[in-house]
């Protein structure tokens, strides 16, 4: 318990030390120290308690109850204070209304707002602290040096660099008690903690933009919050028979029609932080905030918290056709968000997308619940984490460098910065090709689906969401790999950008591949098992295969050193014109012209403007639809 | 194995042709020559050809253009001059503006006479370039052993 | 060790069978059109040829990519053969033609560029028809598995006949077949000269044919699993399939690219309506 403790106070106390650190190197010893103590940490709870089932610990407490009561309405008042002063009465409005509930719910129902055990660790919960251990302060201690080089870019933002980790590492704590919390009142607290987190995150530029946006995640996660609450005042009511706020006596609650409501509630809460359709526009409106953050809400903060209830409660929406329901609305986001990636150039925003449709994955596999999907489920949340944090680093890197963000400026990347290339190929082929580990969790859904019943709707709806998928990346590949001539290499004396958590990551990102079966039988088979008391894995040959796959992958580059050495190199064909090797000709009237290429980006077919209302509406009726389902089988 | 012989695939460019010995060059296509028979193929790619056939004499705006394809098509390579226009510059011989014929610019292996040139000479034509083109693979091949051979020689010396 | 078999036999004999197999297309393809066309083995001799080659490149890495191409393409095809997990197979060949694209795209060539976006169209437009061929496979046998598959005593086909009209749909796509030619085609020259081969020449583009052999003769075997319960209806229908693509190759012209996946994406669209009226007649049975 110890371990768990430490996790959530450490960087508690990290994040208050931090309000007093001002110079960059000591802050960046400070937090690099304080992310191995963290990962280490999370690294001992795998030894720890990876071959046991679910340890539960008491570690009631009335001051931690209360406290965090006084925690929950300083931050409503926060939130108010904050509508005010940028005339956002929306956020007010919910803001009070989520106060008045919490209230009405700590006055009315006292009796029934004790959990038997406040705390707990289970194999899953292990998966989300290495993920938040290990990726969360990779992301910390690589922010350090962006934001120094973030504030010489942009001498116009008010440097407010201790508040800005002092919020990252109270979000990484936050993050760890929603994990490690079995009293809901406690996920709760944590969930408005990440919720305020963000905002202030988002908002760190302190541009219109950036504090447009920011209210727009607030007022979103606050209508989830809202959901979240009327869903513990529902389970406080129905104590008995829910199980009350203790997670593990609702999931394991005989009740099923019971149950279901606060679950598809609280499955709603997990929609608006997961940013799923409807509500994906806060986190593409996040992009706005420092790369580090994007990276923190993208793969280990924030958007997995979403997930990671939804996941949850899967044993619960499993069968049910509310929960059915809440699996479609993550289907079509993840064809509609994977088909809008397709028209977007910006990077962050390709990655934006790619995350909303993969969180819509996940969701997918969580709503229908079925064994193998939950363990699905799990799979894409540790691949996903890893590949799209080491993009995120990585095009954050290169933005500094090359100064755009647009994939069309990232042409030829591999001639002018090819270390970072290759890592970006990396974490690309991380998100979408065999055997990594994005493509193997989807082959794993699409196999699960069809056991599951009414699975062929998902199934129809992956193998479109699937094909754009290999679109929109692989065009994003070819840029890189573009081998442009007469390229500035911009990449020696990079010193600015810190190498070694995009090293780290990307050396995660392989060798997920290779834990893969690893990661599958020691943590979340046994998760698996012990709830549905059957579980999932990937065949042995299938294994092999992905290893040979792998190993090759590793193989065939050094071919690159043996092969066309000795060819003669020609200039590419111009229709006959004699060209430059960057593609200058000449035409017509003597004049010298370029030749450039450009991707596709087929907006008249996949753009923003033509799918995003067909795709919300949509999401709309299916989260009504699984209200009302809830409601029926009640 | 002289696989290059029973596979010639074909470049064809108009340099400046009155289009007579094009349409002819085009006739070796269809149905009634099919010089698919003897595995030709005509590719429009110089980076796939093995057979580069010119019509028509080179005019100024062109050269560099016959230049570029000619140097674009990887070794062993033959050059048919077609008509009498890219042998010689033909009845345009004359113009401002023409060089002459295609021997002007880069090495022409075989020269199809004719005004416009009958479908039978060209395909007489390209079967006489691939003798020339067999010729130029072994010696392309004779040249890469003799480049090997002084260096195993030497290795071997060294080894002793 | 009946896998061993399997994988091995194939990527022996694959490319023969594949290079023969071009060698009938074209001949027959020939005959349609009233010409002799050329020999039996001519496509053997194009390779051949191709391999005697000077060694011409645009950038070294083009060569790494097309490598890596062939051998992908060579290890999924080993995989099907080996009786593996369908599915896997599709995605490794996803994974193969990732790298034809990244090689066309590394070469930086207007034409190639054309044809590496166009093949990404491509990939789109029948990926989801594939997965659904996996899938309605699945329905009918209880396994992703080929082995299990070709084992079956079902036939498929009664079963799965929109699936495999959309797969016939599709396939026209893989074989690089008229209509859906668009990203690389001996007829296209005015307009992409060779798309996304345009830049390789010599052994690199013999590497590219090699793979276009290996990949047919997974595609046909993909077909024989519909017919699998009858080995000598199934390989009578494989060849009366393949006479058909060759019949579509000859009678259409090249459509656009919207057209193309409009195609591939209504395919799948009947693929689904098939399977949707499937696990309909299974549910209400059991």
């Amino acid at each position: 318990m110890q371990t768990l403790l430490f996790l959530i106070l450490f960087p508690i106390l990290v994040a208050c030390l931090l309000l007093f650190v001002k110079r960059t190197t000591l802050r960046y010893a400070v937090v690099a120290l304080s992310a191995l103590a963290i990962g280490g940490a999370s690294a001992y709870l795998l030894i720890r308690y990876a071959s046991g089932g679910a340890v539960y610990f008491a570690a009631s407490s009335e001051a931690a109850d209360l406290a965090m009561v006084a925690i929950e309405m300083a931050l409503a008042l926060f939130i108010i204070y904050m509508g005010a002063k940028f005339r956002n009465y929306l956020a007010i409005a919910l803001a009070v209304v989520q106060a008045a509930l919490i209230v009405y719910l700590e006055t009315s129902f006292t009796g029934s707002l004790h959990a038997a055990n406040n705390l707990f660790i289970d194999q899953f919960s292990i998966i989300m602290a290495l993920i938040i251990g290990i990726i969360g302060s990779l992301i910390a201690v690589y922010a350090v040096r962006y934001m120094e080089t973030y504030h010489h870019h942009h001498p116009e933002v008010r440097d407010r660099q201790t508040m800005f980790f002092f919020v990252i590492f109270a979000f990484l704590a936050a993050m760890f008690g929603l994990v490690f919390s079995n009293n809901l009142m406690w996920v709760f607290f944590f969930w408005e903690v990440t919720t305020i987190a963000s905002f202030l995150l988002i908002g760190y530029s302190e541009t219109e933009e950036a504090t447009t946006n920011a209210f727009r995640a607030l007022v979103m996660n606050l209508l989830g919050g809202v959901a979240f609450v009327t869903a513990l005042i529902f389970l406080a009511a129905t104590g008995p028979a829910s199980g009350g706020i203790d997670l593990a006596r609702v999931l394991a609650s005989g009740d099923a029609a019971v149950v279901l409501i606060p679950a598809v509630l609280i499955g709603f809460a997990g929609i608006t932080k997961a940013a799923l359709m409807p509500f994906s526009s806060w986190l593409l409106g996040a992009m706005v905030a420092p790369t580090p953050v994007s990276a923190l809400l993208h793969s280990s903060t924030m958007v997995k918290a979403g997930v990671y209830i939804l996941v949850r409660f899967a044993p619960v929406f499993a069968g049910t056709f509310a929960g059915f329901s809440v699996g479609l609305v993550g289907a079509v986001t993840f064809v509609v968000a994977s088909a809008i990636a397709i028209s977007r150039s910006d990077a962050k925003s390709v990655l934006a997308y790619s995350t909303i449709a993969n969180l819509g994955l996940i969701a997918a596999c969580a709503g229908v619940g079925t064994y193998m999907l939950v363990w699905a489920a799990i799979l894409l949340i540790v691949f996903h984490a890893v590949a799209k944090s080491l993009l995120f680093l990585g095009t954050g890197a290169i933005e500094h460098r090359i100064g755009s963000r647009n994939i069309e400026e990232m042409e030829g990347l591999i001639v002018r910065m090819p270390k970072m290339a290759v890592m970006m190929f990396i974490g690309i082929a991380g998100m979408f090709l065999a055997p990594f580990g994005m493509l193997v969790s989807k082959w794993a859904a699409i196999e699960a689906f069809v056991q599951a019943p009414f699975g062929l709707v998902f199934i129809a709806i992956l193998a479109y969401g699937s094909a754009v998928t290999v679109f929109f990346w692989a065009k994003w590949m070819g840029k890189l790999v573009t081998v442009t001539r007469n390229a500035e290499r911009v990449e020696k004396g990079f010193l600015e950008e810190p190498w070694a958590p995009l090293y780290i990551t990307t050396g995660l990102v392989v060798a997920a591949v290779f834990l893969f079966p690893v990661i599958s039988s020691t943590l979340i088979e046994p998760y698996v098992l012990a709830i549905y008391g059957v579980t999932a894995h990937l065949a042995q040959t299938n294994v092999a295969i992905m290893l040979l796959m792998m190993a090759l992958l590793l193989v065939l580059p050094v071919s690159f050193f043996l092969l066309g050495r000795t060819a003669k190199h020609l200039p590419v064909y111009m229709g006959g014109r004699p060209a430059t090797p960057d593609l200058h000709f000449a035409g017509s009237l003597g004049m010298t012209r370029e030749a450039t290429t450009q991707n596709y980006y087929l907006t008249e077919y996949f753009g923003e403007a033509r799918l995003f209302r067909p795709g919300a509406a949509v999401c709309i009726v299916l989260i009504l639809a699984s209200w009302i389902l809830a409601g029926v089988a009640l | 194995m002289a696989f290059l012989k029973r596979s010639p695939w074909i470049l064809h460019y108009d340099a400046s042709s009155c289009n007579g010995c094009d349409i002819e060059v085009l006739a070796c296509l269809t149905p009634l020559y099919d010089v698919e028979r003897f595995g030709i193929i005509n590719t429009g790619n110089p980076k796939h050809a093995d057979i580069l056939l010119i019509t028509g004499g080179i005019n100024e705006q062109n050269r560099p253009v016959v230049k570029n394809l000619y140097e674009q098509m990887p070794e062993p390579k033959v050059v048919v001059a077609i008509g009498a226009c890219a042998a010689t510059g033909g009845i345009f011989r004359e113009c401002y503006n023409i060089a002459g014929g295609v021997d002007k610019v880069i090495p022409v292996d075989v020269y199809v006479p004719g005004c416009a040139a009958r479908p039978e000479q060209i395909i007489d034509g390209v079967v006489k370039a691939l003798g020339i083109l067999e010729e130029k693979r072994m010696k392309m091949t004779g040249e890469a052993q003799a480049k090997k051979e002084p260096r195993l020689a030497a290795e071997a010396g060294e080894g002793r | 060790m009946n896998w061993l078999i399997g994988a091995v036999l194939f990527l022996i004999l694959a490319p023969v069978a594949g290079g023969l197999i071009a060698g009938i297309d074209r001949k027959i393809t020939a005959r349609m059109q009233g010409r002799v066309g050329p020999p039996l083995l001519q496509p053997f001799y194009d390779v051949g040829k191709l391999f005697e080659k000077e060694n011409v490149v645009v950038t070294t890495a083009q060569n790494f990519y097309v490598l890596a191409y062939l051998v992908f393409i060579a290890l999924s095809g080993a995989i099907f053969f080996a009786g593996g997990d369908l599915l896997l197979v599709v995605f490794a060949f996803t994974l193969a033609h990732v790298f034809l694209v990244l090689g066309a795209y590394a070469v930086h060539s207007p034409y190639s560029h054309i044809g590496a976006e166009r093949e990404l169209i491509q990939v789109m437009a029948y990926e989801p028809m594939i997965i659904l061929a996996a899938v309605g496979l699945y329905m009918v046998t209880g396994s992703f598995y080929v082995a299990g598959i070709a084992a079956a005593t079902a036939p498929a086909i009664i079963y799965l006949p929109g699936v495999f009209l959309g797969l016939a749909v599709i396939l026209t796509i893989k074989l690089r077949k008229s209509p859906f030619d668009i990203s690389t085609s001996h007829h296209a020259h005015q307009e992409i000269v060779k798309g996304i081969t345009t830049e390789f020449s010599g052994s690199t583009l013999g590497e590219v044919e090699i793979a276009h052999w290996y990949e047919n003769v997974f595609l046909l075997g993909l077909v024989y699993l519909f017919f699998a319960w009858n080995p000598v209806i199934g390989i009578v229908a494989v060849a009366v399939t393949y006479v058909v693509e060759i019949f579509i190759d000859n009678v259409t012209a090249r459509v656009r690219w919207q057209a193309a996946l409009k195609s591939g994406w209504l395919a799948a669209l009947l693929g689904i309506a098939n399977l949707a009226i499937l696990s309909y007649m299974t549910i209400g049975g059991a």
